[in-house]
């Protein structure tokens, strides 16, 4: 029988989005001030790999090219601050409706396809953003670009306080993740999940199975191109390399390693994959191969990520 | 652009077209009987190039230097196939992209913990380092006539051995129906171990003939894994002889995209517009051709199951 989660567990994301909220404020006094870009960075990466484990955990489709989303997303940014834009939310914006447009025509062909015939179509379709980027010179070519005109908060926000993008980007990936999470269950999340299951049944159920795949593709995608845009504030410099296909291949493993299609499997993948990076970095150049074992260990003994170690008999939602 | 800058290109791009071929061959078989999708193929190309580069330089022999490169390879590969691949076959594609990847990631540091973090320089052989007159006007590296005659010399050696041996036929029927194959009688996680060792060997192999044309350097095998899964998809998964054709058609392309189009281009459009649109165009030319072939045939144009 399923129990009502007790009320630590209820509480648990509260008490994480207020400690990360306070973070920026304690981490002069503790020396730990270089953390915060770090954990802007996480949240940033978390929405991109929250939008992947929609599709891929909820959608079943296996997509290797999300990171051409990202690219998208950081290039339309780029295109604009390069245009003279100075409006963070205009760019941020417009991102989104960039990248969600690529996906719209990306996922309209691609899901044409399946199995690994649709994983192969992804990842061309990244790999031609990858050389488009590679091919405009006018935003640096394979060198990349720096953004040095700042992108603007406006309302009094950016001399508020030096981390005040740090507080924008926590609340929209709270917002992003709790949306996502809302979703899963409505009508639409569990039509997705159903299409994951059996195709065939939810067609004969008359649901549109070509057009619900569709459009949480797309959603997926325009998703993706805000954390590609919000990368871009964060780094102030984009190149090529994140739209590489490792790149997509590492978003595809935080989120397996976290918890494929498991409401906290995307922020899980994230924070173990990249705080793992980091640590390792810190002892040894050599920072690669431990995380590949892990890889090949989870793969074999934790096959449904680590998310699923803390659930204990309870099935996953 | 004359008529001999354009048969060197197409010559380059044969050439080029049968070392994919050598990756490919291995990786479709591969995914064609155990529906297993291995990225750390190329991670065998890159040990092949270092192998092959280390031992030339340390022996001066070059054909010794191949054959130690496919030997060490096949070693590799033996333990690699007992002590990971083997275990994902009854997996799904995910946990298969996962773990290999996990594998290019260990190669990747284990070659810098062996070689260090800079490119290695290798070196073709001294006797083959010229140009051979091939027409009166077409002189053309002699290293590069090597890698298309070994290209179509291992090309015609698989299609004996995939169409005219016993172990062949055991592959082909592993590859078009494998629970039928496995109801006949045949052992075909045994094929699978002598495909996969098969595959390492031919990788390893284009990885020490295309050493001394391109970069030893961490991070090649990721770069030709791309072309080579793009071959595979376009001859049909399974199929060698699919692989082949696909393999020339991407080479060709490739190589006649990079040559031709940006002074094409140049010819009709701005040249600022067509000296960021040339080098893109050709870049993606594979993939819109892979695009293509989808479109028309789902299944690529050898479709190897049943």
């Amino acid at each position: 029988m399923k129990r009502a989660p007790g009320w630590l567990a209820r509480s648990l994301p509260w008490l994480l989005l207020l400690s990360l909220a306070l973070f920026p404020l304690l981490a002069p006094s503790l020396d730990l001030d270089y953390y915060v870009g770090f954990i802007r960075h996480l949240l940033i990466v978390m929405m991109a790999a929250t939008s992947l484990n929609f599709i891929l955990g909820y959608g079943g489709m296996v997509a290797l090219g999300h990171s051409g989303f990202v690219g998208v997303g950081a290039y339309t940014v780029v295109a604009l601050v390069d245009g003279g834009v100075t409006s963070a939310w205009g760019a941020w914006l417009a991102a989104v409706a960039v990248a969600g447009a690529f996906a719209a025509v990306i996922g309209a062909v691609s899901l044409r396809t399946r199995g690994v015939y649709f994983l192969m179509i992804t990842l061309a379709f990244s790999q031609m953003l990858h050389h488009l980027a590679v091919s405009l010179s006018a935003y640096g070519g394979d060198d990349g670009y720096s953004l040095h005109a700042p992108l603007l908060l406006g309302v009094g926000l950016d001399d508020a306080h030096p981390h005040v993008l740090y507080w924008v980007v926590l609340a929209l990936a709270a917002l992003l993740f709790t949306f996502s999470c809302r979703l899963a269950v409505s009508r639409f999340g569990y039509a997705l999940r159903g299409i994951r299951d059996n195709e065939t049944r939810m067609a004969a159920l008359g649901y549109p199975i070509y057009r619900i795949k569709l459009a949480a593709f797309i959603g997926a995608g325009a998703v993706a191109g805000l954390a590609g845009a919000l990368l871009a504030s964060h780094n102030k410099f984009v190149s090529p390399s994140v739209m590489h296909w490792t790149e997509s291949a590492t978003l595809l493993v935080m989120v397996v390693i976290g918890g494929l299609g498991r409401r906290w499997g995307g922020p899980a993948g994230v924070a173990l994959w990249l705080t793992l990076a980091e640590v390792l970095k810190l002892y040894t150049e050599y920072w690669r191969w431990p995380m590949g074992l892990l890889l090949v260990l989870i793969v074999f003994l934790a096959p449904k990520g680590v998310v699923s170690l803390f659930e204990g008999p309870r099935r996953a939602g | 652009m004359d008529a001999i800058f354009i048969i060197e290109q197409i010559l380059n791009g044969l050439g080029y077209g049968l070392m994919l071929f050598l990756l490919a061959a291995g990786l479709t078989l591969v995914f064609g009987i155990m529906d297993t999708m291995n990225l750390a193929h190329g991670s065998l190309y890159m040990a092949g190039a270092y192998i092959a580069a280390q031992v030339h330089q340390a022996s001066g022999s070059f054909v010794g230097a191949v054959l130690a490169a496919i030997a060490a390879t096949v070693l590799v590969s033996w333990l690699l196939e007992i002590l990971i691949v083997r275990r994902l076959y009854p997996r799904d594609h995910l946990a298969q992209v996962i773990a290999t990847f996990g594998i290019i990631l260990i190669a990747d540091d284990g070659v810098k913990a062996l070689w260090g973090p800079s490119p290695l320089l290798a070196s073709m052989p001294t006797a083959l380092a010229g140009p051979v007159q091939l027409l009166a006007e077409l002189p053309y590296s002699a290293y590069r006539l090597l890698l298309l005659g070994a290209g179509l010399l291992v090309a015609a050696g698989l299609y004996l051995l995939v169409n005219h041996t016993r172990i062949g036929m055991l592959v082909r029927a592993g590859a078009s129906n494998r629970a039928m194959a496995e109801l006949m009688g045949v052992r075909v996680d045994r094929v699978f171990s002598f495909v996969f060792a098969l595959g390492a060997a031919l990788a390893a192999l284009a990885g020490a003939l295309m050493g001394p044309i391109s970069a030893v350097q961490i991070g090649m095998g990721e770069a030709i894994l791309i072309p080579a899964l793009v071959v595979i998809v376009i001859g049909g998964i399974g199929s060698v002889r699919g692989a082949f054709i696909a393999a020339l058609l991407v080479g060709l392309v490739d190589t006649a995209g990079r040559a031709f189009l940006p002074p094409l281009l140049r010819a009709v459009l701005p040249p600022a517009l067509a000296a960021d649109l040339g080098p893109a165009l050709a870049g993606i030319a594979m993939y819109l051709l892979m695009a293509a072939v989808l479109i028309l045939k789902p299944a690529g144009l050898f479709p190897a199951r049943a």
